[in-house]
């Protein structure tokens, strides 16, 4: 997912934590053509509420109304788009693949190099887990793709204001 | 009070009681027979009105919302009964109509095993409502009423569903009725900017042809009077939505009645050379703007909304000011200057004269003839409702308004079948005002059941059925752009609706010629045991003109029946 695709927004909503809340969320979305690419979802500090931290892509000029659109559900507190500013964006990866005896050393190689950290080791395969930003997990993706990827699961990216910024 | 200990269907009436409420609208079903229960046993003051469907119920509590300003309750069952008002609810969402409706639902523990009459309704009403509820235990019933009305009556009004599990309704509820309300994501209106007020007097005062576009908006806020006081000092003309009927009086020497696709071709001359326009509680509906990149090009536009989700939503304004309408024009009229608008003012004058709304009164009965002697004879003071079609847009072009809350129509989802049972929630409402429903045959039908709820009520509507046995302006589109292509229109097999009327009690009359309208309107309105419907045979064939088709600009419109061939519309409707 590279970032300079304009295409490509990150949004960070803050809204009570109950059920069915998604379930609007997402309909702001499939409705005006959006597509959510990842989602990830957590309580705040504040247990009654929780964070959505949303990646999308659709028209930009569209996401203004989006925004508004989402600000103004009864259950949403907040709705922020980082999708140009400085915000910390992480994500994590867990990559699973096939690697015999011969070319693990090279496997090994790479995972060190990108400071990833192998979390299941069998002869035949191996688990690695990543964490940074998400074109970080791309680049180390393509970088592994000579090996046989078994599974690729990502958490979708979370982000946080830096400083003492509300995110 | 009352911690007492109570069934929360019981709680559930004594909420109601604390909101006011006067009447409730519905159906009965097994899933809500606890609450109904409760409207006996708590012998309660609230009046039930049960109606033959449930989309009657939302539609009459749509008209006597609208008709008073205050909210209304509709009460159905599960199931089937929860899916009927779904039309009603989008009716009202689409309109900004605030309505409270209350669905039974299948015990909580089986809830998503397909029960009997189990319909996920809190799911399926989700993109209809303002807000909506799946109640979990008997002691949510109080702060979730008290905020279900605070969400549908304040800033935007709208809808709001609460879906109640039989369990809850019949569990028991013992805490304090008049508990807090719990919701941190709602926003209060904010107060208008005040710098964005005098950016827009600055605006105002460098005009030569300002204009100003008030929609329903005006009239929620009950900003009539100010938007009177604004236009007269500053001698700015004033055109009107259809939903914005009656927010300034039509029949003010700066009014230019109604704007858009069947607008006054004086309101859509207005529009293409305005050099400013004031928009006040309208959402520049796709009906007004005809072709969005066209649409009063050359004007500065400012744009004032409750709902800043609005703002560039359809146009993008110059000027963007959020606030109540009333807070809004109160704070503008204090920096607005006079304008001499002297030579703007006999320009308009002079297209009112050039191109005024006309018909032929003579050979075959017109709807417009109906309606314009209805104007006449009831002085243009009746709460009159309209249902969806060309007699809606020759309503809304012959009926002029001069009071809000008097002009009750389906705006933005065009419901066909909303005239009758609106009529009723607006009588009821309204009870000592005269109620004119003009309903097409077509949409009748789709209601025509409610005739027993006027009749067993005695309601003294009169139901004007404009009868020309077609659904007209399907037709009208089919004549002009689908070289009259007639297709799924003839409404071939209606019934005699006088001895339908006079089925359920109901006094009928018949209107055949443009000689017997006065008399025989007069006849119905002298009428006053119960309601009475008013069957007129009226041209099958004609058309609504002015017409701007769906999707052309503005400019394009036609004031008289085109000459040559029409494309077809690039807009939807």
């Amino acid at each position: 997912m590279p970032n300079n695709d304009k295409n490509l927004h990150t949004l960070s909503v803050y809204v009570a934590n109950k059920p069915g809340v998604l379930a609007r969320v997402a309909q702001v979305f499939a409705r005006r053509g959006f597509n959510i690419e990842s989602l990830v979802v957590s309580p705040a500090v504040d247990g009654n509420f929780s964070r959505m931290t949303i990646g999308l892509s659709g028209d930009p000029s569209g996401l203004d109304q989006i925004i508004m659109q989402l600000s103004k559900l009864v259950d949403v507190l907040s709705c922020f788009d980082h999708s140009s500013d400085t915000a910390v964006m992480k994500e994590m990866g867990l990559i699973k693949i096939a690697v015999d005896a011969e070319d693990r050393p090279e496997a090994l190689q790479i995972i060190e190099h990108f400071g990833c950290k192998t979390v299941d080791l069998t002869p035949t395969s191996i688990v690695v887990q990543i964490v940074g930003d998400p074109a970080k997990i791309d680049a180390f993706e393509e970088m592994i793709q000579k090996f046989n990827i078994i599974e690729i699961v990502r958490t979708g990216k979370v982000v946080m204001s830096r400083g003492e910024g509300m995110t | 009070m009352s911690n007492i200990e109570m069934e929360g269907g019981q709680a559930i009436v004594r909420c109601l009681e604390n909101e006011g409420v006067e009447y409730i609208f519905g159906y009965s079903g097994g899933a809500a027979i606890p609450i109904f229960d409760a409207l006996v046993t708590t012998s309660t003051k609230i009046k039930f009105v049960l109606v033959r469907h449930e989309q009657g119920a939302t539609h009459m509590a749509d008209g006597y919302a609208r008709a008073t300003g205050k909210p209304a309750v509709v009460l159905v069952t599960s199931g089937p009964g929860a899916t009927n008002t779904l039309t009603g609810i989008m009716t009202a969402h689409m309109d900004s109509v605030p309505m409270i409706v209350l669905t039974g639902q299948s015990v909580s523990w089986m809830l998503g095993k397909d029960a009997f009459q189990e319909a996920d309704i809190y799911g399926m009403a989700m993109p209809v409502v303002k807000h909506s509820y799946l109640l979990k235990k008997p002691n949510d019933i109080p702060h979730t009423i008290r905020e279900a009305f605070h969400i549908a009556t304040t800033g935007r009004p709208g809808p709001v569903l609460i879906d109640i599990p039989k369990d809850v309704s019949g569990g028991h509820c013992d805490i304090d009725l008049h508990a807090e309300m719990d919701i941190p994501g709602y926003k209060d209106v904010p107060a208008p900017d005040h710098d964005t007020i005098l950016e827009i007097a600055e605006a105002i005062s460098k005009s030569k042809r300002p204009l100003i576009l008030a929609g329903h908006g005006v009239g929620i806020s009950g900003a009539d009077e100010s938007l009177l006081q604004l236009a007269e000092k500053v001698c700015i003309p004033v055109t009107n939505t259809l939903l914005g009927k009656g927010v300034f009086p039509e029949t003010h020497a700066l009014a230019l009645g109604m704007l858009g696709m069947h607008g006054t071709a004086y309101a859509n001359k207005a529009i293409c050379e305005c050099d400013l326009l004031l928009n006040i509680g309208s959402r520049f509906d796709d009906r007004i703007i005809g072709q969005a990149g066209m649409f009063c090009k050359d004007a500065v536009k400012i744009h004032v909304d409750v709902d800043a989700s609005e703002f560039g939503k359809m146009i993008v304004p110059d000027i963007a000011c959020v606030g109540d309408a009333k807070a809004v024009l109160d704070e503008l009229i204090k920096h607005v200057p006079v304008l001499d608008t002297h030579d703007w003012l006999k320009k308009l004058d002079g297209y009112k004269k050039k191109y005024p709304l006309k018909f032929i009164r003579q050979g075959s009965l017109k709807m417009q003839h109906i309606i314009d002697e209805m104007y006449k004879l009831s002085n243009g003071k009746a709460v009159t409702v309209t249902d969806v079609g060309q007699h809606q847009m020759w309503a809304a072009q012959f009926y002029r308004i001069d009071e809000r809350n008097n002009f009750l129509s389906s705006g933005g989802a065009g419901t066909m079948g909303y005239g009758l049972p609106a009529a009723i929630g607006a009588q009821f409402g309204r009870p000592d005002d005269l109620v004119v429903a003009f309903i097409g045959d077509g949409g009748f039908q789709m209601t025509q059941f409610e005739l027993a709820t006027a009749a067993l009520h005695k309601l003294p509507i009169k139901i004007v059925v404009l009868n020309n046995h077609y659904l007209g302006m399907v037709r009208q589109w089919q004549e002009l752009f689908y070289e009259d292509r007639t297709s799924g229109v003839d409404l071939e097999g209606n019934p005699d609706f006088v001895k339908l009327a006079e089925a359920y009690g109901i006094k009928g009359f018949n209107i055949r010629r443009p000689g017997d309208v006065k008399r025989i309107l007069q006849s119905a309105l002298d009428y006053t045991d119960g309601p009475c419907l008013i069957n007129c045979e009226v041209e099958k064939t004609d058309n609504v003109f002015p017409m701007i088709p769906a999707g052309a600009a503005v400019e394009d419109m036609l004031i008289e029946p085109p000459k040559h061939k029409m494309e077809k519309p690039t807009g939807s409707t």
